[in-house]
C-alpha cells in the first residue's frame, strides 16, 4: 500500500464539502439530491479506508459502508418520487418554490 | 517462474533476456488485455455471417452468398461500406455524450469477458466476485443506451429509449436470481470456482429452471428474439440508435451480435461446465478447454438465434406482465427452493464425500434430488398458469357472450 | 509523505480516481445542465468504486457500481427527462450561494484539522496480511451475534421505500 490513510481522508474531506456547498447553495431538488448522494458516498469513503488501515481483521467498516448504500438507494427512490409527485402539483422543481406549509 | 512456455510464462520470457521486470510484467499484461478483447470481436466477425445465413435458411432464402465463398467475406465487405460513410452528428446533439455512448456499449460486454475462464490455466482476471462483476458491468449498457438516446437530440431515440431501459432494468432482477443459484450451488462468485464444482455434474441437471431462466433473461437483455422492442423497426423508426450512422452505429451493432454470444458463453460456464471436456483432457492441453467453451456456447447460441428468428415480437405491455408477473416470482421461489433442498442434501449426507465431488456418479444422488425438485416446482408453476389462463379464457367468453352476436361488425 | 520511492502503479490510479471523483463531484454542483450533472454523478460515484478496490474491498466496489451506476444514476437521469426545463437552468444557485461556499470551505478546514492532522504523519502501510475477505463480509451479515439485526432491518428498510416510491410517484386515477 503506497498510499497513506491521509490521503484517502483527504480526498473523503474534499468530496464531503464540494457535497455540502451542492446541497446548500443548488435551487433545484435534483441538483441537492445528488449533492447528498456526494456526502454518503464521501462518508462511505472514509467508513472503507478506516477499516482497512485500522482494523482489516473485523468487518464491521464494509457491514456499515453496505448498510449507508442501502439507505442512499432507498433515500434516492423516495427523494425521486417525491420530487415528480411535487412536479406535478406545482410545474417546478426549485426548492424554495416548495412552501406550501410557510405561515 | 522459468521461462518454459512462452505463452503462458511471456513475462520471465522476456526478464531472461534481459528487459526491466516491470516494463516485462506490463507488456505481458498489456498483451493479455489485448487478446482477451480482441478475440470476441473476431469471432463477432464470424457469427455475423453465420447468423445471416442461418435466419435466411429459417425464412427460405439464400443469404450473403456473393462476396467470397458461401459469402464468408460478406461481413468484410460491410465493415468497408460502414467505414466509407460519413459519420453524422446531429444538430443540438451533445457531442461528447453522443460519441462516449457507441464504445460505452461495445465495453459493458468486452469488460465480461475479461473473467471468463477460457482454459484451465487462462482467464484474464479470477475475481472472487466474478458473478457479481459480470452484472455490475452489464449495467454500462443500460447507460450506453441512455446517453445515445438523450444526446442524439431526438424524440424517437427518447421513446425507444424509455423502452430500453424499462426493459433491461427490469428483466436484471430475474438475471441475478438465476445467477444465484450456480453461485449457491458453487459455494462461490469466482467463474473459475463455478466451472471447476461442475466437473463432476453440469449445473443444468441440478438447476434447469434456473439455467431457462437465465436464457430466457440474458435473451430480454440481449434485446433479441421475441423481446426486441429496443429496435422494433415497424414502430420506432429504429430505437434508440436512429441518429447513428457509419462506424458508431456499427458498434452498436456489434455490440448487441458480441453481447448474444457472450450470453451463450456465459450459460456455458454457468451451467454448462465451461471448459470442462471429457476425462480431464483439458487439463493435459489447456487449449483444447477453450475449444470445449466455444462448442458448449456456441450450442446455446444457436438455441437463441432458433428462439429469435422462430417467435413473434411481443407487445411492450405482454413484456412488462410476462417479467414482473411470471418470471420475478418464479425466479424468488425456484431460488427459496434451490437454497432449501440443497442445504436438505447436505444434511441427508446425499452430497458427494469430501474428494469425490469431481466424480460423476458420486455425484448422481444430489442431483436427482435437486432435479426432481425442479420438476415439481416447474410443474406447479404450469398448473398454475394454466389455471389462470382457463380463467382468463371464461371471463372474456362470458364477456362476448354478454354482446349479441355481430354487433360489434 | 514520501514520493521518493517512486511512482507506483497504485499511486498513479488513486490520483485518476481522485481526479474522477472530484471533478466529478465538481461537474455535479455546478453545472448547468442536470442530465449532464447526473453523468457527472455517475463519473464521481465510479471514482469511488476505483478507491474501494484500491482498499481492498472488491465486493463494495461492485455493489457500487451496481447500485450508483446501474439504478440510481438511471433513476437520476430518468427523473430529470420525466420533468421539463432542468436541462437549461437560469439560476444554478439561490441567493445565499457565497454562505454555503463558507460553509463548506469552513467543514473542509474543521475535517483536515479534526480528522486528518492526527493521522497525518502516520504513512505506515497497514496490516495487509489480515484483511478480510468477501466471504468473510457475507458471514458478518448473517450471524447472530454481528450484523443479522441491520440486515434484516436494511432489507426492510429497502421494501418500505419501494413501495412509498411507488404510492408518491403513482398518478392518482
Amino acid at each position: 500500500m503506497g498510499v497513506p490513510l491521509w490521503m484517502y481522508l483527504t480526498v473523503a474531506a474534499a468530496l464531503f464539502s464540494i457535497g455540502m456547498y451542492g446541497v446548500l447553495a443548488r435551487r433545484n431538488a435534483v441538483a441537492v439530491l445528488m449533492g447528498i448522494e456526494l456526502m454518503l458516498n464521501a462518508v462511505n469513503l472514509n467508513l472503507i479506508a478506516f477499516w482497512r488501515y485500522q482494523t482489516p481483521f473485523n468487518m464491521s467498516g464494509q457491514a456499515f459502508a453496505a448498510f449507508v448504500l442501502v439507505v442512499a438507494a432507498a433515500e434516492v427512490a423516495v427523494g425521486l418520487a417525491i420530487i415528480i409527485a411535487v412536479y406535478r402539483n406545482r410545474q417546478s422543481v426549485e426548492v424554495e418554490d416548495v412552501d406550501m406549509l410557510k405561515g | 517462474m522459468q521461462c518454459d512456455n512462452i505463452i503462458n510464462t511471456l513475462a520471465p520470457c522476456l526478464v531472461q533476456s534481459g528487459w526491466n521486470g516491470d516494463l516485462a510484467n506490463f507488456i505481458s499484461i498489456f498483451l493479455g488485455v489485448v487478446l482477451v478483447a480482441t478475440f470476441p470481436l473476431l469471432v463477432t466477425i464470424g457469427l455475423i455471417w453465420f447468423e445471416r445465413k442461418f435466419a435466411a435458411r429459417i425464412q427460405d432464402r439464400m443469404g450473403p452468398n456473393r462476396v467470397g465463398p458461401f459469402g464468408l467475406l460478406q461481413p468484410f465487405a460491410d465493415v468497408i461500406k460502414l467505414l466509407g460513410k460519413e459519420n453524422i452528428t446531429p444538430a443540438g446533439a451533445d457531442k461528447v455524450i453522443y460519441n462516449i455512448a457507441p464504445p460505452l456499449m461495445v465495453m459493458s460486454v468486452l469488460l465480461i469477458w475479461a473473467v471468463i475462464p477460457l482454459t484451465p490455466i487462462h482467464v484474464g482476471m479470477d475475481l472472487e466476485i466474478g458473478a457479481l462483476y459480470f452484472v455490475s458491468v452489464a449495467s454500462f449498457g443500460t447507460l450506453a443506451v441512455i446517453f445515445a438516446s438523450w444526446s442524439s437530440n431526438n424524440k424517437y431515440a427518447l421513446l425507444g429509449a424509455f423502452r430500453v431501459v424499462a426493459q433491461l432494468i427490469s428483466y436484471e432482477i430475474p438475471l441475478a436470481f438465476a445467477l444465484l443459484v450456480p453461485v449457491l450451488l458453487a459455494g462461490s462468485m469466482s467463474l473459475v470456482d463455478i466451472t471447476n464444482a461442475q466437473a463432476g455434474m453440469w449445473f443444468v441437471f441440478m438447476a434447469p429452471l434456473s439455467a431457462l431462466l437465465f436464457f430466457v433473461s440474458s435473451q430480454a437483455e440481449t434485446g433479441r428474439g421475441p423481446f426486441d422492442l429496443l429496435e422494433a423497426e415497424s414502430e420506432l423508426v429504429a430505437g434508440f440508435n436512429i441518429e447513428y450512422s457509419g462506424m458508431k452505429f456499427a458498434l452498436f451493432f456489434a455490440g448487441e451480435f458480441m453481447h448474444v454470444f457472450t450470453n451463450g458463453v456465459l450459460m456455458a460456464v454457468l451451467f454448462t461446465g465451461g471448459y470442462i471436456g471429457i476425462g480431464g483432457i483439458e487439463n493435459s492441453i489447456p487449449l483444447l478447454g477453450l475449444v470445449f467453451l466455444l462448442l458448449k456456447a456456441f450450442v446455446w447460441y444457436l438455441l437463441a438465434l432458433l428462439v429469435r428468428n422462430a417467435l413473434p415480437r411481443v407487445r411492450i405491455d405482454q413484456l412488462m406482465n410476462f417479467n414482473w408477473k411470471f418470471l420475478v416470482p418464479v425466479s424468488i421461489v425456484n431460488l427459496v427452493m434451490m437454497a432449501f433442498l440443497f442445504k436438505v442434501v447436505q444434511e441427508l449426507g446425499l452430497a458427494p464425500a469430501p474428494g469425490l465431488e469431481n466424480d460423476f456418479v458420486a455425484n448422481i444422488p444430489q442431483t436427482l434430488v435437486l432435479f426432481a425438485g425442479n420438476v415439481v416446482l416447474g410443474l406447479l408453476i404450469l398448473s398454475v398458469v394454466r389455471q389462470n389462463f382457463r380463467r382468463e379464457r371464461l371471463e372474456e367468453s362470458a364477456k362476448s357472450a354478454i354482446v349479441p352476436v355481430g354487433a360489434g361488425d | 509523505m514520501n514520493f521518493g520511492e517512486g511512482l507506483t502503479p497504485e499511486a498513479i490510479a488513486f490520483g485518476l480516481f481522485t481526479l474522477l471523483t472530484l471533478g466529478g463531484a465538481f461537474g455535479v454542483v455546478t453545472t448547468r445542465n442536470l442530465v449532464r450533472g447526473a453523468i457527472w454523478l455517475i463519473v464521481s460515484l465510479f471514482g469511488i468504486a476505483g478507491f474501494f478496490v484500491l482498499l481492498s474491498a472488491p465486493f463494495l466496489a461492485s455493489v457500487q457500481v451496481l447500485v450508483y451506476i446501474g439504478a440510481i444514476g438511471i433513476l437520476f437521469s430518468f427523473a430529470v427527462m420525466l420533468t421539463r426545463g432542468m436541462t437549461n437552468l437560469k439560476e444554478r444557485f439561490n441567493s445565499q450561494w457565497w454562505l454555503a461556499a463558507l460553509a463548506a470551505v469552513i467543514a473542509f478546514m474543521l475535517l483536515m484539522v479534526g480528522v486528518i492532522i492526527p493521522v497525518f504523519g502516520n504513512t505506515g502501510a497497514p496490516v495487509s496480511d489480515q484483511v478480510q475477505t468477501t466471504v468473510d463480509l457475507g458471514v458478518a451479515l448473517v450471524s447472530g451475534n454481528q450484523y443479522v439485526l441491520p440486515f434484516e432491518v436494511a432489507s426492510l428498510l429497502l421494501t418500505a421505500a419501494m413501495i412509498g416510491a411507488i404510492v408518491i410517484a403513482r398518478e392518482d386515477d
